[in-house]
């Protein structure tokens, strides 16, 4: 049987910090969600090897890490923005025009739902709700909310974010 | 417990003296920082600091006039304080100046003022009789706008924790009683009612039991639950306490979505808190009841606030619903029996305890006790958080506390319960608001969100909106949802973009029906509420867009056509000049027409035409 290949990684700041956490979460009931979320911020997306990593770590099958990440939506396989945009449609944004946002969002960035700008400077997400309603239409750069918005406004928004 | 009443005397005497200096308080709720509260809070830091004004600073949560913010309460002792709205850095300076240093309060800028002791002051609304809040009770939300959120001895000298002090002096099953006897139901919009639930779980036998909170508000138009977590946290912690008391729980957890980090930060910093305190943790005040609480941050599943796909993802699993019986109350968390409810009903749960459940069950109607926490939002002039006493109409609650429809437009539907419930006529506005009158007419009282919408609504489009919300968020295990969801979705699809045929309606209310029935979870069993209740009030809509082609909202791209009314028509050109697609055509001073079957409906004529003679019918 072959070794696996991810013991040859190079151990990077990134790693170190993995190790800590899984340490934290060896015993801790229902832990993995918490790892995943913790490892994504230590990475910035869930590369194939860190999610092999864990899976081995926690004593998990990989199938079943891999079906964890796949189901909730804020598990990411890819690498991300520096800052995640996430214009919201729901309801009450919705009816007041949350779709033009989205639509001037991505003219601003040139880049679809889902999609990360060429400089990694910005990913674009839609979210089906901030619980902002009350400042519909709106839309979240990382933790910042920003609401009552215009198409003409957003451009400007994004430029805050260097 | 002498520590505690030492601890409550030191808070109280913290609190007065707070109230007794002149202070600013910036809400810094969610809405309040979305709309630019940090920037005035620097601005006021900034402002106190250059010119050395004797003012203390404070911050608050989200008081609920979210179409006012960002707010700043100005209270100078002697005085009725004044909370003022659309407060921005720039309007900073005057407002100290004026209020703080020369005690002259700014009435153009005022939202309401809340007097306490002193004579109300003349111009301005006084909280309790303005607009806004005439029609609401203030309970679950007595503390949001009014106390700092993140100080314990603030929740503590407002009443805080006297609740489980009283608890512990009880015994367990008259707490389940009292619960039982409020009427209290449950808040995330099941509406089971609050003690039974409680008792399931103390009658089922074991050593190890949970309270868990369900704090996953993904409805989109719903944000009461964000609001109470983020303006009076210990209440909800409270709340679990005293479930964890009654039911023999040692342990609870709080599933909160990822999207509200600044809840999450709250309710971190409350717990610990409340354990430094000795009031949460091993041997509460003194007792021999231990209780911690943990908090686990959801991951983006909107299926998660189903209890027990809540239940799966806690336990560190994919969040997919499971087959009911065995229910949470006897098999629960790690199988373990598990008391679940909403971050509302918790927070009930301490205001019934202190006051008494008679004080409860005189709000509200018959079968539906108490008040609820309804989010405004939509086309209305004044979105926000109300709470309101059950039995209250949707017509005051839209056209006294919400201020009517915006710009002047009619109204044309309610929405109430997310995608789970239903959209309501103008002829049902007079329906008094509790669980069994929502359900009478389609829809569902749900966890509070409340998006009303005017003529310019398309109510099919606003049914493929929620289809298409489900059928995304739709988990998979099982047939009726998964399929389901996709084959109503791709038939309202096809009716919005003008190929409808009329056997579809049909279709689509059969295929309701049957995933109603058959469904696995709540999510599946309610997601045909939207076209249900949409086909029920607005089937000439449907018809519209299936036999005439014709949106009548104008929303629906696909079924519009662009007119160009001859009588205001000047003929100046310029929409011919913006058409990308040549499809205007007319001499210079004369009326222009548009060709349909050149028109690409990009709506550049109507954006340029000065003279509004460009219609979409």
């Amino acid at each position: 049987m072959s070794a696996c290949a991810c013991e040859k990684v190079e151990l990077t700041k990134e790693d170190a910090l993995l190790e800590k956490l899984l340490d934290q979460y060896r015993d801790y009931k229902g832990g993995i969600i918490p790892v995943l979320q913790e490892a994504q911020n230590i990475y910035g997306y869930l590369p194939k090897e860190v999610l092999q990593k864990i899976a081995k770590e926690l004593n998990m099958p990989f199938s079943k890490v891999f079906g964890i990440v796949t189901f909730y939506a804020q598990f990411h396989l890819k690498p991300r923005g520096r800052f995640i945009a996430r214009v919201c449609l729901g309801t009450a944004c919705h009816v007041r025009g949350g779709s033009k946002i989205f639509e001037a969002a991505k003219e601003h960035l040139g880049v679809d739902a889902g999609g990360t700008t060429d400089d990694l400077r910005f990913t674009l997400e839609t979210v089906a709700c901030i619980g902002a309603c009350g400042l519909s239409p709106c839309m979240m750069i990382d933790e910042d909310t920003h609401g009552r918005l215009s198409p003409k406004v957003v451009g400007d928004i994004f430029d805050r974010y260097e | 417990m002498n520590n505690m009443s030492e601890f409550r005397a030191k808070c109280k005497e913290m609190y007065e003296k707070k109230l007794s200096r002149p202070r600013v308080v910036v809400g810094l709720g969610t809405c309040g920082i979305a709309s630019g509260g940090d920037r005035v809070m620097k601005a006021i830091k900034e402002e106190v600091a250059a010119k050395g004004i004797d003012v203390d600073i404070d911050f608050t949560s989200c008081i609920g006039m979210c179409y006012r913010e960002p707010m700043v309460e100005v209270a100078v002792p002697g005085m009725p304080s004044v909370v003022y709205g659309d407060i921005y850095p720039d309007k900073v300076a005057q407002l100290l100046e004026s209020h703080v240093v020369n005690k002259t309060p700014v009435h153009e800028w005022a939202a309401i003022q809340i007097p306490g002791d002193a004579t109300p002051l003349e111009g301005i609304d006084v909280m309790e009789k303005s607009p806004y809040y005439e029609k609401q009770v203030r309970s679950v939300t007595s503390r949001l706008g009014r106390t700092n959120p993140e100080s314990i001895e603030e929740y503590i000298a407002t009443g805080g924790y006297e609740a489980i002090e009283k608890c512990l002096n009880m015994e367990r099953q008259a707490i389940i009683d009292e619960i039982k006897k409020s009427g209290l139901r449950g808040r995330g919009g099941g509406g089971f009612p609050t003690g039974n639930k409680w008792q399931f779980v103390y009658n089922t036998p074991g050593e190890k039991k949970y309270a868990v909170c369900n704090a996953d508000e993904g409805d989109p138009g719903a944000f009461m639950d964000r609001s109470v977590l983020e303006g009076d946290p210990h209440a909800v912690l409270e709340g679990m306490m005293v479930a964890g008391l009654a039911i023999g729980a040692d342990e609870g957890y709080i599933y909160c979505r990822a999207e509200y980090p600044l809840a999450i930060r709250r309710l971190n910093l409350a717990i610990a808190e409340a354990e430094k305190h000795g009031i949460m943790g091993d041997n509460i005040l003194g007792s021999n009841f231990s209780f911690r609480i943990k908090i686990k941050a959801g991951a983006g599943a909107f299926v998660c606030g189903e209890e027990t796909a809540l239940l799966n993802s806690i336990e560190g699993q994919r969040g997919m619903p499971r087959v009911r019986p065995p229910f949470p109350a006897v098999k629960g968390l790690w199988a373990k029996p598990t008391c679940l409810n909403n971050v509302e009903t918790y927070a009930n749960v301490p205001f019934i305890i202190r006051n008494g459940a008679d004080w409860y069950s005189a709000m509200g109607t018959e079968r539906s006790k108490g008040s609820k926490v309804f989010c405004l939002t939509g086309k209305i002039n004044n979105t926000g958080l109300a709470e309101v006493p059950m039995g209250i109409t949707l017509r005051e609650i839209i056209f006294n506390i919400a201020g009517g429809i915006q710009d002047g437009k009619k109204f044309k539907a309610v929405q109430s319960g997310g995608p789970s419930g239903g959209c309501i006529p103008s002829e049902h506005l007079d329906t008094p608001i509790d669980y069994d009158s929502l359900a009478a007419i389609g829809s569902i009282m749900g966890s509070g969100g409340l998006v009303v919408m005017d003529e310019t609504t398309c109510m099919v489009d606003v049914a493929k909106f929620f289809l298409n919300f489900t059928q995304l968020e739709s988990c998979g295990k099982c047939t009726p949802c998964r399929e389901g969801t996709k084959r109503m979705l791709e038939l309202l699809q096809k009716i919005c973009d003008g190929n409808g045929e009329l056997e579809d309606i049909d279709t689509l209310e059969r295929l309701a029906k049957v995933i109603k029935n058959s469904a696995l979870c709540g999510l599946g069993q309610t997601c045909p509420n939207p076209i249900l209740t949409t086909l029920r009030y607005f089937r000439h809509e449907y018809e519209a867009h299936i036999v005439d082609k014709r949106c009548p909202a104008g929303v629906c791209a696909a079924l519009l056509q662009y007119v160009i009314v001859a009588e205001k028509c000047t003929g100046c050109g310029v929409c011919l000049r913006a058409c990308p697609s040549g499809a205007i055509t007319g001499e210079k001073k004369q009326p222009h027409t548009i060709d349909i079957s050149k028109c690409i409906k990009c709506g550049a004529c109507i954006t340029r035409c000065k003279f509004d003679a460009i219609i979409k019918a």
